[in-house]
């Protein structure tokens, strides 16, 4: 059973179309990249698919969830990294990923674990209002792992991040992880470097890979 | 379910200590309303309905600003992604929220109650008060219930400074009229409570109400 | 889909509200004491029970809404919270001008249905502001009817709880309804209530068959541009 089956999926906005006629299909522990220009659709995909929104045509199979009819079941299996890193900026690096833990029911030692595995284990306790946004993204980064999910929804994962970083994250969130993973990114030739699979939108439907995908 | 919203309720007590924005303003908007009605009244001291009334609608008209305020940390962390993203289920999320509304209500009234007895109240609270303390639990509760709702209702709107008065305050018109009904004798020269069983009893269906309503509706808010 | 029966539907509203009007006019008695003016309540009465039905109503198709997930129902509980918030205006207005009339006073607390109705209509109001101040559709109409249901549940909370709070010393005025009027008066009330409910079901039925056939246009001509 594949990780991702998308048969012409759409999504729209009222009138507007945010996705239409996409079709793909992941195996489990492939990465898929999505590539687009700016509002191609590339966000959108991976809200559907980590079940924040509801497709409203074709057909969708997230690990194993029927879209939107089983969206709950997604959260426990799927990590997302996206735009905004998802921490409350009044509490600190350990109090976010322990909310978090409680959330997952996780004992706290995964906690610490993660803070150790993105070195972040001298600024855990300041409030992630104070932090670079490097730091924010390592945060980001450990929360989407923190529950061990089969599938991982990155998108930009690499934003903000030093050299040192991604190298640090990569057993978490990249190749290494083993996870099956949807990557959207901007630099092209390495998301095509670490992918099995590659997707390009242009106006949220499936267009071909090349130059004239950023007209 | 107890645990997601006991976590979710510690998360949002939590941040409130920290940034303490809700409860100070809520306080403090409270007893400038007290000295409004001073001055828009032209009376030093209250008693009765007017005392009751008073007491009551400044309540309601904090609340709101408690209730707008109910999904900020969200906001400001990026939208309720993060809480549709966790495995949380829409009743959790629900009883988290009222009862961080409610315990906000509460240390509101801890020092607004107090406040009113010593700026407007003429007769003196002691003796009616654990019925006070009946009347504020339940009316609490109502209005924690019902401000959740309307909170969620609000959250992702354009408009939500505007709607959340507009949407809370009408619904709260049965919860104010027994709750003024029945501290209205409690705050008499002769304080003693008075036909007290009939307007706890309307509270009483007019939380149920609320509470069932709003848990069994809260699932179809909040996602997309 | 909805304009069947729509024209017998609306010739019986017509038939129905013409022999109302007959009735009022012409065979009903006037009040004692406060002459032709009171006549209003057959207007007033009606429209306020038929307002509050279908507030109810509303509220009832959008259970059905979050249910099935079928739009449909969404609209049809949109259209009857619409033309009811439009007939509570009415009945405020009416309420009023048979309150100055008879009383004196524009506007009487000890009245508690319109008390009561007041409440209700600022409710719903914001129906309009809160559906419209959001742009998806599809989360535009579950929002909707959470409101229409928690707004209906409300309905009947209120007026419980206004009629409870009223003074006991003032005797309920304008709400002679049903049980004590004599036979004239009855007869025509209960003429000019069915009446009413006609008018606001084929309003209703006008509304959401205009609507629908708008609709069912869009989408023709969507696909029309797609398709070119």
């Amino acid at each position: 059973m594949a990780a991702i089956e998308l048969e012409r999926l759409e999504r729209r906005y009222g009138e507007r179309v945010a996705l239409a006629g996409v079709s793909v299909r992941v195996e489990e522990g492939q990465t898929l990249a999505v590539l687009g220009g700016n509002g191609a659709g590339k966000t959108t995909l991976l809200r559907v698919l980590a079940g924040l929104l509801r497709p409203n045509g074709g057909s969708a199979r997230v690990l194993g969830a029927e879209l939107p009819g089983e969206r709950w079941k997604l959260p426990a299996q799927v990590g997302y990294l996206g735009h905004e890193p998802l921490l409350y900026r009044e509490l600190s690096g350990r109090e976010n990923l322990r909310y978090h833990a409680r959330l997952h029911r996780l004992a706290p030692a995964r906690v610490e674990q993660l803070l150790g595995a993105v070195g972040m284990e001298e600024r855990a306790d300041d409030p992630v209002r104070d932090l670079s946004k490097g730091l924010i993204q390592r945060l980001a980064a450990a929360r989407a792992v923190l529950h061990e999910p089969a599938l991982l929804l990155l998108d930009e994962p690499r934003a903000n991040l030093d050299p040192a970083a991604v190298e640090l994250l990569e057993p978490l969130i990249g190749r290494a992880s083993g996870r099956t993973r949807v990557l959207v990114s901007h630099d092209v030739e390495g998301a095509l470097a670490e992918s099995d699979l590659t997707l390009g939108l242009r106006d949220g439907r499936p267009a071909p890979v090349g130059a004239e995908l950023y007209r | 379910m107890i645990g997601t919203a006991r976590a979710i309720l510690r998360k949002d007590l939590l941040i409130e200590l920290r940034t303490k924005e809700s409860v100070p303003a809520m306080v403090l908007f409270s007893i400038t309303v007290y000295v409004l009605f001073h001055f828009g009244l032209d009376r030093d001291s209250l008693d009765g309905e007017l005392a009751s009334g008073v007491l009551w609608v400044t309540m309601l008209l904090a609340a709101v600003i408690g209730v707008t305020r109910l999904f900020a940390a969200e906001r400001e962390q990026g939208g309720i992604d993060g809480l549709l993203l966790a495995p949380v289920d829409r009743t959790s999320l629900f009883v988290a929220k009222a009862a961080a509304l409610f315990v906000f209500l509460t240390a509101v009234e801890l020092v607004a109650v107090p406040a009113f007895a010593l700026l407007l109240l003429g007769p003196s609270l002691g003796g009616a008060f654990p019925e006070l303390l009946a009347i504020l639990a339940l009316g609490n509760l109502g209005v924690a219930a019902v401000g959740a709702l309307v909170a969620a209702l609000a959250a992702e709107t354009r408009a939500r400074e505007l709607i959340v008065p507009l949407l809370l305050l009408p619904l709260l018109v049965p919860l104010l009229i027994a709750c003024a009904k029945a501290t209205e004798p409690l705050m008499r020269q002769d304080a003693g409570p008075e036909d007290l069983g009939r307007w706890l009893s309307v509270l009483t269906l007019y939380d149920v109400v609320f509470v069932l309503l709003s848990v069994a509706v809260f699932d179809f808010l909040l996602e997309d | 889909m909805y304009s069947k029966g729509l024209a017998p539907l609306a010739a019986a509203a017509a038939v129905t509200i013409t022999t109302a009007l007959a009735l009022v006019f012409f065979y009903a008695p006037n009040d004692a004491d406060q002459g032709f003016v009171q006549k209003i309540f057959y207007i007033h009465v009606p429209m306020a029970i038929v307002a509050l039905c279908g507030f109810v109503a509303g509220g009832v198709f959008a259970i059905r809404h979050l249910r099935s997930g079928d739009r449909s129902w969404d609209m049809r509980s949109y259209v009857a919270i619409h033309l009811s918030i439009i007939l509570g205006l009415a009945v405020l207005i009416t309420g009023a001008i048979w309150a100055k009339a008879s009383w004196g006073h524009w506007w009487l607390w000890d009245e508690p249905v319109l008390v009561s109705f007041l409440v209700v209509f600022l409710l719903y109001c914001v129906y309009y502001p809160l559906r419209f101040s959001i742009e998806d559709p599809d989360r535009q109409a579950r929002y909707s009817s959470v409101f229409a249901i928690t707004a209906g549940a409300f309905v009947p909370l209120n007026f419980i709880a206004v009629r409870l709070a009223e003074k006991y010393t003032h005797p309920r005025v304008l709400s002679q309804t049903g049980g004590s009027l004599p036979g004239e008066m009855r007869l025509t009330f209960l003429v000019a209530l069915a009446g009413m409910a006609l008018l606001f079901v084929t309003l209703w039925k006008l509304e959401l068959t205009a609507k629908h056939a708008s609709i069912q246009l869009k989408r023709l001509r969507n696909r029309a541009r797609v398709a070119a």
